[in-house]
């Protein structure tokens, strides 16, 4: 039963650390399956984090946080749309520029209004997500294996967990069975195609984006008024563009992002478990080490272990109708 | 049936990209249930015409009108709405989407897609079998052949309710069997009621399927004809302004020596795909072998090969008879020993548009010391080297300084021309080399490759126009899926022989 304990406490932890993951990995599969390459994923869920942070310290409220998170997002993407699908701009560029605008308006806003090094106030109470047990907790608990992983990993996250879950299901749904999906698909890949067909391409490309803003904005949020009790600053710590690599490692599929993120979540939770422990023949492994784990495997999965991805044929491209 | 209004009438209209006015005050009128072609060279603004109907661009100027109606058409949606449908020459489909959801798209019929899928299915099969256009709704897009994407695009039409369909360069990538049968498709349109609107610069195609043809030049009509009281001469006349020899006149070959023999050999390709298989073939001094073949059929794989841009996987390359290893095979050491080549695909292999045409007439030269002093080019040096060059070949305008981009296919082409050919090459490898090329500057190049023939060059002719390959080859390869499946002398085939040599159809018992 102690294994079982203990896989159930690594599982609790990876799902925390996935879900801003996943959060990012599906905004940025939204974005780039309609042919936005969207590297501001990072600064998006920094500016969420910020923004909810500061909207639910002074409401009250985490839904008014999250509300705020979300709105600040989409704004960004929005920015992001505009210079990408209206004005044709490289995507690239765009999507740096408000990873570094995120890092500094959080942080000179941070410390301007709190004086706090760019913290937030801490948040307590209704200000933050509660845990939420769900249904037959505990009828559930008695059973064996299945039990102790339901009542530690599976019940008791906050509300953006279980919505990270819900947005995962319905980005699968929507992609595959409804006609915006299908559009979404095409336009990602052939835009002249969607365009011939009487269907407006910046539409469905804003649509994406906004999309992308909201996800962003939930994963921010999460890491804010949830995970952590306030914002600090950089706190996204390029989760934004491990989402990134996870959305190419599944080849831009809902499901396979779910499982990267897990595995980099796992990754996360082991290197968490592992600080201060003695290795055989190694001694105890530097902190920095451990944390630097998640990194090396990713470029190591990258470069090795996935086979050729192919990602849409239109991504980074503005569409220009051709002469 | 009989219709007072003609299914398309457009008057007057114009459109201009910048200081290039691409169509100026152009009128047609298509009627109901008739083929009409429409024929110009490139840029004479054929393209442009069809797109400002199917609302891809919006006209400066001109009216549209529909069966009578006048008609605003700004975007592909009203055009759709008005019953027109289109086929682009680049396909306008979605690659990893199946047939149905390619055909669906833009038309689902609802926001969930399992209800527009399932009727687009039944509506499949009805239209398969009103046509004879079988195919699978089921099967990815881009594992289907050229032919059948085509078979998607129509019936993509088909499906949004066109009773006009444009069709834009639909053979260029197809077989002459393919295409036959597309004319097919086309007849039984016209039998229905529907109206066909043909594009094509290649007045074979015209002759043979069209009612009416309306002649394009410099973004003017300049004609309108019925295609019974008119002749292929007099449609290329309209075309270019002038005459022109339609036929290559050439006397017969001097046979020479063997210089470049290839034995067995083979290509793979990255994803490990056996692209050459086991060709076999020699090109004796003075004359043009063609090979004849569907695009993406073994003939890039070939020319790169020989002209050392690839190495064989297997197989043997002599020239002059002497056995070249992989050392030897690469462009720089085989344009010394002789072998010149005029890649496929000018833009991206044979020029860097962004340079001036005379940094270009120098390029794979530029080590040559008559450029230059010392580790530095001269740019005067050059810049007359050009001019020559240019004036030679009637490359207009005259100007070794423009940019290569801001030249027309045809001068672009010859700029590649004059650098290969004046190296005094023995061996040429020829692609593709008036793709794109007005018929003006056909004749021109034509002209120059059986000059240089006669002149004792051996010249491997890679071309999709077959109607080229048989005009100018002295003998004749097909090659399908990568291997050679017949050789012919010019004399002694046709195209139908030929077309069944490039669908694979192995030897005729003699």
């Amino acid at each position: 039963m102690e294994i079982v304990q203990t896989i159930a406490v690594i599982l609790d932890s990876t799902i925390r650390l996935s879900i801003p993951l996943l959060c990012a990995a599906l905004a940025g599969l939204w974005s780039e399956r309609s042919g936005v390459v969207d590297i501001g994923l990072e600064g998006k869920m920094l500016i969420a984090a910020f923004a909810s942070a500061v909207v639910a310290y002074h409401s009250g409220s985490a839904w008014a946080g999250l509300g705020a998170g979300m709105l600040a997002a989409i704004a960004l993407s929005l920015v992001h749309g505009f210079a990408a699908i209206t004005w044709r701009g490289n995507q690239i560029v765009s999507g740096v520029a408000i990873n570094m605008l995120a890092v500094g308006l959080t942080a000179i806003l941070g410390n301007a209004w709190y004086g706090q090094g760019g913290r937030t106030p801490n948040l307590e109470g209704a200000a933050r997500f509660p845990e939420l047990d769900l249904p037959f907790v505990g009828a559930l608990k008695e059973i064996p294996v299945f039990g102790p992983i339901y009542d530690i990993a599976i019940s008791g996250h906050a509300a953006p967990v279980y919505l990270a879950v819900l947005a995962l299901v319905l980005t699968a749904l929507t992609l595959k069975h409804t006609r915006f999906g299908l559009r979404l698909r095409a336009v990602g890949e052939n835009p002249a195609a969607v365009d011939t067909a009487g269907v407006s391409v910046a539409g469905l490309r804003y649509a994406a984006v906004i999309i992308c803003g909201a996800l962003c904005g939930l994963g921010g949020t999460y890491l804010a008024v949830s995970q952590s009790a306030g914002f600090l600053p950089q706190m996204t710590a390029g989760k934004g563009f491990i989402a990134l690599a996870a959305v190419i490692f599944a080849n831009w599929r809902p499901w396979p992002a779910l499982f990267a993120c897990l595995l980099f979540g796992l990754l996360d939770a082991v290197a968490i478990r592992l600080q201060g422990v003695v290795l055989p023949g190694i001694g105890q492994v530097p902190v920095q080490a451990i944390q630097a784990l998640p990194y090396v495997m990713t470029v190591v999965l990258l470069a090795g272990f996935i086979g050729k991805a192919t990602p849409p044929k239109a991504s980074g491209l503005p569409y220009v109708k051709e002469r | 049936m009989n219709n007072p209004h003609p299914a398309i009438e457009l008057s007057g209209i114009s459109k201009a990209f910048g200081p290039v006015k691409a169509n100026k005050d152009v009128s047609l009128s298509v009627a109901v249930g008739s083929i009409h072609g429409i024929v110009g060279e490139n840029g004479a603004g054929k393209s442009t015409l069809m797109s400002i109907l199917y609302g891809f661009y919006e006209a400066d100027a001109g009216e549209i009108r529909v069966r009578g109606e006048l008609r605003r058409i700004r975007s592909s949606s009203d055009a759709i709405a008005a019953g027109i449908g289109m086929v682009h020459q680049h396909f306008m489909l979605v690659e990893p989407l199946s047939v149905v959801e390619n055909i669906v798209l833009g038309a689902e019929g609802g926001a969930l897609l399992k209800r527009g899928i399932g009727k687009a299915r039944a509506e499949l099969a009805r239209l398969s079998q009103e046509y004879g256009l079988a195919i699978d709704p089921d099967a990815i897009v881009g594992e289907l052949s050229v032919g059948l994407q085509q078979r998607v695009e129509i019936l993509k039409a088909l499906y949004r309710g066109a009773e006009v369909l444009i069709l834009d360069e639909p053979t260029a990538v197809l077989t002459p069997a393919e295409a036959d049968q597309l004319f097919e498709l086309l007849r039984a349109l016209k039998a229905q009621g529907k109206t066909v609107i043909l594009i094509t610069h290649k007045l074979r195609e015209i002759m043979a399927v069209t009612d009416r043809v309306s002649v394009m030049r410099r973004g003017e009509m300049v004609a309108h004809v019925e295609t019974e009281r008119t002749s292929p001469a007099e449609l290329a006349e309209a075309m270019v302004g002038r005459r022109v020899l339609l036929r290559v006149e050439k006397t017969p070959r001097k046979r020479g020596a063997p210089v470049l023999e290839a034995a067995g050999l083979s290509v793979i390709d990255e994803r490990g795909c056996e692209t050459l298989r086991d060709a076999s073939l020699t090109l004796h001094e003075g004359e043009i072998v063609g090979i004849a073949g569907v695009a993406g059929n073994g003939q890039s794989e070939l020319l790169d090969v020989l002209a050392g841009l690839t190495q064989p996987a297997r197989g043997v390359i002599r020239l002059g008879g002497k056995i070249l290893n992989a050392a030897d095979r690469n462009p720089a050491n085989l344009r010394r020993l002789g072998l010149m080549h005029i890649p496929e695909d000018r833009l991206r292999t044979g020029l860097v548009t962004a340079f001036a045409a005379a940094e270009n007439a120098i390029l794979g030269y530029h080590d040559d010391p008559a450029f230059g002093r010392g580790p530095f080019l001269s740019p005067t040096l050059i810049e007359q080297h050009a001019r020559a060059g240019m004036q030679d070949y009637d490359v207009r305008p005259v100007d070794p300084g423009l940019k290569t981009a801001k030249f027309s296919g045809g001068n672009q082409q010859k700029i590649v021309l004059a650098r290969e050919i004046e190296r005094a090459p023995k061996v040429l490898l020829v692609g593709q080399p008036t793709r794109g090329v007005d018929i003006g500057a056909i004749e021109f190049i034509h002209r120059r490759l059986i000059a240089l023939r006669d002149a004792g060059v051996a010249i491997l002719l890679v071309s999709v126009e077959l109607e080229e390959v048989m005009a100018l080859s002295d003998r004749i390869l097909a090659l399908c899926g990568g291997q050679i499946t017949g050789e012919r002398e010019a004399v002694a085939t046709d195209e139908r022989d030929l077309g069944l040599l490039m669908a694979g159809v192995s030897e005729r018992a003699a």
